[in-house]
């Protein structure tokens, strides 16, 4: 037995060479997406749900906050402009293919189009661990694109399921959906954090170093375990959803990463900072794009986007994307820099 | 001294907790003095929905009101949410202590 091509020893160390590669952030997503997958009684509670979101976004906010504060906020003008137009095509690009070749009624194409339009800060976080970890660097600015990068799409998204609508029926006026986004959680928060870090800068943070950086990938950790488990209960709705949606989902953050990666060579980003822009425009939105899209366009089916964004493309950047536009970015920066 | 029980409706609402801000805001517009809000986790036409995760969590609301104010707010329910919202509502009668609350 001993002497069989697989022994258990041989299991595991191939299964410790399979996992080893990923960040061990990644791991616990996996880990839960198993627990959800086995039907285990794990549960994250609401509560710590809420409170690991609250640390996540202020700890990401406080950190661009305090590398904002070395760049001169002229320079930023220009780049953040571009990034937020290059950005606006991601939805103007899905839209059509949803709803032409996938045949998507017109409500749930153009809400699936404003969560691939709009950002995951979740994905945004893994990007800048995983750079670390692979000794990049980053320009700090990354944090104000991601606030930006967050609302236009939703904005487009349902100005294209309203197209040719009287407009206004229903109460659902424009008044409550900029509400909700920008009063919302994460846009208060990630703000509040920016302006806190810029204001108070490295020295005056330095007192809560403790809890907002040197914890941030333990919280992460949890906060990722307990995205495997949503994930993992999105299974049924991607069954429903069809082939289209799950091969729009791998391609489309493909796309929108390569438009990110242009745009980071462009503007003349780090090797870091292309890379994190490319990660930043192939996320999708499971957060903030469903809860805007849910008063805005109550018509569109939630389970066909959220299955899309957080079944499949949320896991395909953070086991395939972020390395390979990582690799993309080192490449076409040796080529054209 | 015993107050005698007296007889009004209580209107129950499960839904999304998308809908939570909403309802919150047109309750009191249809003359219901109060409502209770919980979470709430079930499972039915659209599959299992627990509390943990905001986008698949559900709420229950739960209005103690007259005749009038219940039947009021579910036609109100009725044409403005059934057709893309989640959403169960029921009524039943309950017997309550200083129905002038209600």
């Amino acid at each position: 037995m001993a002497k069989g091509i697989v022994t258990p020893s041989r299991l595991f160390a191939a299964c410790r060479i399979v996992f080893m590669p990923f960040e061990p952030v990644i791991l616990f997503f996996l880990l839960g997406a198993l627990a959800g997958l086995i039907r285990s009684d794990l549960r994250i509670p609401a509560v710590l749900y809420e409170s690991l979101s609250i640390f996540l976004l202020l700890a990401i906010g406080l950190k661009g906050g305090v590398e904002l504060a070395r760049y001169p906020v002229s320079e930023l003008v220009f780049a953040a402009a571009c990034v937020v137009l290059a950005g606006a095509l991601i939805p103007l690009i899905a839209y059509p293919v949803l709803a032409y070749l996938g045949k998507l009624p017109r409500a749930d194409a153009a809400s699936i189009a404003a969560h691939y339009g709009s950002v995951s800060v979740v994905t945004f976080a893994v990007g800048s661990t995983y750079l670390i970890g692979q000794g990049e660097v980053a320009e700090g600015y990354l944090t104000v694109f991601l606030v930006l990068l967050e609302f236009p799409a939703l904005m487009i998204g349902i100005w294209l399921a309203r197209r040719g609508e009287g407009g206004g029926e229903n109460g659902r006026g424009w008044g409550k959906v900029l509400h909700e986004v920008f009063a919302g959680k994460s846009i208060v928060l990630l703000l509040g954090g920016l302006a806190i870090g810029w204001v108070a800068g490295s020295e005056g943070l330095k007192p809560l170093d403790k809890l907002f950086f040197d914890l941030f990938k333990g919280m992460l950790a949890i906060f990722l375990l307990e995205m495997g488990l949503v994930a993992a209960s999105r299974i049924g709705d991607l069954r429903r959803a069809g082939w289209f949606l799950a091969g729009f989902a791998i391609v489309m953050p493909l796309v929108s990463a390569a438009l990110g990666i242009t745009t980071g060579l462009l503007l003349g980003l780090s090797v870091g900072g292309t890379t994190l822009l490319a990660t930043l425009y192939a996320s999708a939105s499971y957060i903030a794009a469903p809860a805007a899209m849910r008063i805005a366009v109550p018509e569109a089916n939630p389970g066909l986007s959220i299955g899309a964004a957080l079944g499949i493309t949320f896991p395909f950047n953070l086991l395939v994307g972020i390395p390979a536009y990582h690799w993309l970015a080192t490449t076409l920066h040796g080529v054209f820099a | 001294m015993n107050r005698p029980l007296q007889t009004r409706k209580l209107l129950t609402i499960v839904c999304e907790a998308a809908l939570e801000k909403r309802l919150e805001k047109e309750l009191p517009q249809f003359g219901a003095h109060g409502y209770t809000i919980s979470d709430a986790r079930g499972s039915g036409a659209h599959g299992r929905r627990d509390a943990a995760w905001p986008a698949s969590a559900n709420i229950r609301v739960e209005v103690l009101c007259d005749e009038a104010v219940a039947e009021a707010v579910v036609r109100h329910l009725e044409t403005k949410y059934f057709t893309s919202y989640q959403l169960v509502v029921f009524l039943s009668d309950v017997q309550v202590l200083r129905a002038e609350k209600f």
